[in-house]
């Protein structure tokens, strides 16, 4: 039977860990390799990197770090931020990432999404969704695409948005509630349940977790095939494997094994 | 010993080469791992790894642009008997037939083509993607000391398409996703994974040490 998958994220910023991974003994608590190293050995199912450095021009890091990690990790990664063109997934791709995650240039230019799958194959993009809900309390639930980090509307309907870049060969979506990021108070499950049920690819919940309860909801109720946290890894919260046993306690099937 | 991993432009081959190179190293084996495009050193390849990344047509259209590498393979692999592993789309390519997209010709080593998944549960989602179990193994030395059936290892799996061969013996395990899926290939001194064994932490890391070992 398929697992579930529990995937820690990492922020990267000129190739270092935003605020750092607390919780394990690192001997450089910001280096994004010791961290995806001790991750990998903590039975982490994926790892992903979240590039937010700020200019285009210092992504050489980011690369090094995928190259430096793809060398020591033999797990899968997921590589996203500011990626633009397909040069962008290309060079990531060589540098040793498994799915490259693709966000605001896919708002502003659908047509990436096909043009990456035809030319890498859908298995390795995933569109990142950031989705604020935007109907009124007496209106049915309806979502809308932002883009960033939640600051700017885009007038896309979320289902429907999801539908279309599934429709174009995006294989996986990274799907972010920007109402429950950073609040700690669970992954929003009708809007993850909403998009999970409109598509035919896997779906990652993402944003507000804060508990193991909120994982099981995630999965069981949102019905995602992953879950992302970084801050509730990071700061040694949780362990992957009280995550795992958590969701394994709620009949979820997870891979125990690592 | 020289191991050879065939580069012809499909993907990513930078977590393969680690991954053999980290065997190799861990487990104190005198070989040495090339990435190589040309059939010569294929030619004198002890071991032989096709990898593969993307769809069927495309990795077959890019084998053919390497000059001598079908007629290398051939001779190489299926008159000289030297081990061979396919990995993923590398893997779909022993099948007689590729029907991703379009109908194109595999190596046809291990008779049968390769489908679409097509799940009748609409909740089980198309790519079959993440970490899933090996059943109904025909025992086998790439699969010595690792636990298969429910509670066994796990192997990390991302595609949609899978290979149905003609002969059931030529199946040495398949995985479970609402059918069974062909997860291992095999026949003589050749072996196909649907899974990454390069992604696959200990499970891939024990079976690439096995097919470094193998003596078909």
């Amino acid at each position: 039977m398929l697992k579930v998958r529990v995937i820690p994220c990492l922020d990267v910023k000129d190739g270092r860990v935003v605020k750092g991974v607390q919780f394990l003994e690192l001997r450089d608590a910001g280096d994004p390799v010791e961290s995806a190293i001790a991750y990998d050995a903590a039975g982490a199912d994926e790892l992903c990197f979240l590039d937010i450095t700020a200019s285009h021009e210092d992504r050489g890091t980011l690369i090094d770090v995928v190259t430096r990690t793809a060398e020591a990790c033999f797990m899968p990664l997921t590589v996203g931020g500011g990626v633009r063109t397909l040069d962008d997934i290309r060079t990531l791709l060589l540098a040793g990432a498994d799915k490259v995650s693709i966000m605001t240039a896919a708002v502003h230019d659908r047509s990436l999404v096909s043009r990456a799958a035809e030319k890498f194959g859908g298995q390795c993009i995933v569109v990142a969704i950031d989705a604020k809900k935007v109907s009124q309390a007496h209106e049915p639930d309806r979502w809308e695409i932002f883009t960033h980090g939640g600051r700017k509307p885009t007038g896309l309907d979320a289902i429907a948005y999801a539908r279309e870049v599934t429709e174009l060969g995006a294989g996986e979506l990274l799907l972010t509630s920007m109402d429950r990021d950073g609040t700690k108070v669970g992954y929003d499950v009708a809007l993850t349940r909403a998009i999970a049920d409109a598509v035919h690819v896997p779906v990652i919940a993402s944003g507000g977790v804060g508990s193991l309860q909120h994982m099981v909801e995630g999965i069981r109720d949102g019905h995602a095939s992953a879950v992302l946290a970084a801050s509730i890894f990071h700061f040694g919260t949780y362990t992957i494997n009280e995550a795992k046993q958590a969701l394994a306690d709620a009949g979820l099937p997870v891979r125990m094994d690592a | 010993m020289n191991i050879v991993i065939i580069d012809y432009g499909s993907g990513n081959l930078h977590s393969a080469h680690k991954a053999f190179e980290r065997v190799v190293r861990d487990q104190d084996l005198r070989m040495t791992v090339t990435l190589s495009s040309d059939a010569d050193v294929v030619r004198k390849a002890d071991r032989v790894v096709l990898p593969g990344v993307g769809a069927f047509a495309d990795c077959r259209r890019g084998l053919d642009a390497v000059a001598g590498m079908h007629e290398v393979l051939d001779e190489v692999v299926h008159k000289q008997g030297r081990p061979f592993l396919g990995i993923c789309v590398g893997m779909q390519l022993l099948a007689s037939y590729g029907r991703e997209y379009e109908t194109s010709q595999g190596l046809g080593w291990i008779p049968g083509e390769v489908v679409k998944i097509e799940p009748d549960d609409p909740a089980l989602k198309i790519p079959h993607m993440g970490w899933n179990t090996l059943h109904n193994a025909h025992p086998h030395a790439l699969l010595d000391g690792i636990p298969t059936g429910a509670a066994g290892w796990n192997a990390y799996f991302v595609h949609s398409y899978h290979l149905k061969a003609e002969h059931p013996s030529d199946v040495l395990a398949t995985t479970d996703y609402g059918q069974p899926i062909t997860a291992i290939v095999g026949r003589d001194n050749i072996v196909g994974t649907q899974f990454h064994p390069e992604k696959s932490q200990k499970l891939g890391l024990a079976f690439i040490a096995n097919f470094l070992r193998w003596q078909p």
